[in-house]
């Protein structure tokens, strides 16, 4: 078996580090505060807090953590619409773990399945549709979550379904897309964003030109990054270069995976199967233009909502939370009226507290020890 | 408007929710919340609630060691075992790392409507031959079976006495700043063997589950090293579960280092795939140690002559402060807490 050893070796972090803290001195800083690089996905946020990267790079750096976490950023009202769907007679409802424990406002999924629901893990949708054939008495619905890293998996599955004729088989849509919600950020006149590591996975479907308007219009660097921490650090290095260099422009660190055109099978698959949904509500962001996708009428037979005859729920984050203020690097999860007290990791108000790599979170278990930032060094 | 330290509420430790979820079951921060609600607010005496693996009961002559454990596995057969030899081990374990000599066993199922027989005997067999090995009798038990779906497929409690050795105080209040972290062997491999085994991963591997009776390890540090403070066998929530405990008791800091975790490549082949840490996933055959660092070196040298042993390892270091947590040093140099697990561990998508 083979690792990524090789990219988490400490004798390179520490050369990188040094790079760092040298093209460091030669970028302008933001008046007032440290200087912000925003890493947008979910898997980099995983990695920062998993390697203590954070604590790695100087203090004049602050990773901003965005809103590429898909469980995140997922409306109450669509856990609603998952456990109305998961408590009908007869239905099998699949989806990936981490959904599971994410609460809506009458619980979660987990909570469902001890209340009666058929609730069942799966690691692929066509783990889901091949339950649909092996048991044709019942209605498997599959929860289509995640970014265009989740989504051609999705769409494939959809296409076999209607190959093989499947007909006890639907989805719940819930794919999202990067590129508008990162648009909608960067127009917030108040965004304190300097910089982006950019979503390595994702990109590797969808290519790199989406991201030009970011240095065009916006005049922020923005580099594609691979997952592992030499991987991240170099990124890091990449974007406070550009900054040093008074340039803005893409740049790939992850070309060992991301072709800048990305997957064109993959591309075909979703643009045959999706069409873009008009507005989209994010938890914590509130409601995006056409930042979210459902399938096209074709598929009609297989969507869950249509076949279930859902009335979506809306349920308003609550008026205290500043989630959105936090992904925009306005103010610390610490600034927010209801942290720690009101939003607690185990009854979460906010997108940011629901999920251990939410960024409300990982402060609230630095804070719970008395650290309150996880800048801190724990002991030196 | 900017929040301080002082705002910041201790983590509620309470029961939430109407219903029990699996949650409540996984060995981590809600079970002991169901288990504190519910259980020792109803029973709360002396010998349950320290919670230590196995209950101190005094007869005047010596000290009984007193521990009971249910098991239900899918899939009940698994590379390594099958809930048979899992029922044994779990519970003569929580005899062993209690510093307790193994008496005598019972051993109850309650086995639903239709389940082989065939099945029965070769789980039957393998109690025996785990028991043989750990050198307990199966003394009592008891049979009941229930209608088709009011089960699945085999549930088994067993309940294990043993006998304290005199003078012999192990627990986690005799941690002290300074200690060594010692686990018994490599980490991980039942909960990765288990989840390679329900097939829904598509994976082959060799990976086989560590379940193996601790008596002979356990015995052996017991007897040799008068150093050792305490011991905890890192099933369910795995070793990052027992540490959090451990720094709780004993209100020190646990300091691990990550390059020195043994694990084996396909437990982390797995964890990687799958988005988990290795630090939380189920053992039946490993035991964390803490021990007086001047004899960490002798009882890793040791185990590793002892089968079950042989990649037992230094893994860190108690400190006295901040008291309560476990923190890693991580690969890089950073450092990062490892919270107490809460739940099932469930694979990431992102």
């Amino acid at each position: 078996m083979k690792f990524a050893d090789e990219f988490r070796d400490p004798q390179k972090a520490s050369v990188l580090i040094a790079n760092i803290e040298d093209a460091l001195k030669r970028v302008p800083m933001p008046e007032g505060r440290p200087l912000h690089i925003m890493e947008v996905c979910g898997g980099h946020t995983h990695s920062i807090f998993r390697y203590g990267l954070q604590k790695m790079v100087p203090r004049e750096i602050e990773f901003v953590h965005g809103p590429g976490c898909p469980v995140c950023v997922l409306p109450m009202g669509r856990v609603d619409d998952c456990i109305t769907i998961a408590k009908i007679e007869g239905v099998i409802f699949t989806t990936f773990g981490d959904a599971m424990r994410v609460p809506g406002s009458k619980g979660s999924l987990l909570q469902a399945k001890s209340e009666g629901a058929d609730v069942r893990l799966v690691y692929s949708p066509l783990d889901a549709l091949a339950l649909a054939e092996k048991l044709p008495d019942r209605e498997v619905v599959f929860f289509a979550l995640g970014f265009e890293t989740t989504m051609p998996s999705t769409a494939i599955t959809i296409l076999e379904a209607k190959r093989r004729r499947v007909t006890n088989f639907s989805i719940i849509c819930q794919h999202i897309t990067i590129i508008p919600t990162l648009k909608a950020l960067l127009d917030d006149p108040d965004a304190m964003i300097d910089g982006f590591v950019g979503p390595g996975h994702v990109s590797m479907v969808i290519g790199n030109r989406g991201y030009d308007f970011i240095p065009r219009d916006h005049g922020k660097p923005f580099v594609v990054s691979g997952f592992e921490p030499l991987d991240m650090l170099q990124s890091v290095l990449m974007v406070l270069t550009q900054m040093a260099e008074g340039r803005a422009t893409v740049e790939n660190q992850y070309a060992r995976i991301v072709p800048e055109e990305g997957n064109g099978e993959a591309r075909r698959a979703m643009a045959e199967v999706y069409e873009d949904r008009k507005t989209t509500e994010w938890r914590g962001l509130g409601i995006i233009d056409a930042s979210g996708v459902k399938l096209r009428s074709a598929y009609r037979a297989y969507d869950a909502e249509l076949k279930f005859n859902l009335q979506q729920a809306h349920v308003p984050d609550p008026d205290i939370c500043q989630c959105g203020d936090v992904v925009r690097g306005i103010i610390k999860p610490t600034d927010c009226a209801a942290y720690g007290t009101m939003c607690t990791p185990k009854s979460p108000l906010g997108a940011l507290m629901v999920s251990s790599e939410g960024a409300c979170s990982a402060y609230y278990q630095y804070g719970a020890t008395g650290l309150n930032d996880p800048r801190e060094k724990i002991v030196s | 408007m900017s929040k301080g330290a002082d705002t910041i509420k201790p983590r509620e430790t309470k029961l939430q929710g109407d219903r029990v979820t699996m949650a409540h079951g996984a060995g981590g921060q809600s079970m002991q919340d169901l288990i504190d609600d519910v259980f020792l607010s109803a029973f709360g005496n002396d010998s349950l609630s320290s919670l230590s693996d196995s209950a101190r009961v005094e007869t005047g002559g010596g000290s009984i060691a007193f521990t009971s454990d249910s098991f239900v596995i899918d899939p009940i057969f698994f590379p390594g075992g099958d809930i048979g030899k899992l029922a044994v081990c779990g519970t003569v374990n929580d005899l062993a790392v209690s510093g307790a000599q193994p008496l005598a066993l019972s051993f109850s199922v309650i086995i639903e409507e239709g389940f082989l027989v065939s099945d029965l005997r070769q789980i039957a067999v393998s109690a025996r031959v785990a028991a043989d090995l750990a050198g307990i009798k199966i003394v009592t038990g008891d049979t009941k079976v229930v209608s088709r779906g009011d089960a699945d497929g085999i549930f088994i409690n067993t309940a294990g006495i043993g006998l304290f050795s005199d003078g012999l105080g192990l627990g986690p209040t005799n941690i002290q700043a300074g200690d060594a972290i010692v686990v018994s062997n490599g980490m991980g491999e039942h909960g990765a063997a288990i989840m390679v085994a329900r097939g829904d991963l598509g994976l082959e591997t060799d990976l086989i589950s560590d379940c193996r009776p601790l008596g002979n390890l356990c015995g052996y540090l017991t007897k040799n090293y008068p150093g050792l403070r305490a011991m905890r066998d890192a099933t369910r929530g795995g070793v990052a579960a027992v540490l959090n405990e451990f720094a709780v008791a004993s209100s020190k800091a646990f300091f691990i280092d990550e390059a020195s975790l043994p694990l084996k490549p396909e437990v982390r082949g797995v964890s990687e795939l799958l988005g988990l840490d290795p630090l939380y996933l189920a053992n039946e055959g490993l035991f964390v140690a803490v021990i007086d660092p001047a004899q960490a070196d002798a009882v890793v040298a040791d185990l590793r002559k002892i089968p079950g042993g042989e990649s037992a390892a230094i893994i860190g270091t108690v400190r006295s402060d901040p008291p309560g947590i476990l923190v890693m040093n991580a690969l890089l140099g950073g450092q990062r807490l490892v919270e107490m697990p809460d739940g099932e561990q469930l694979p990431r998508i992102c």
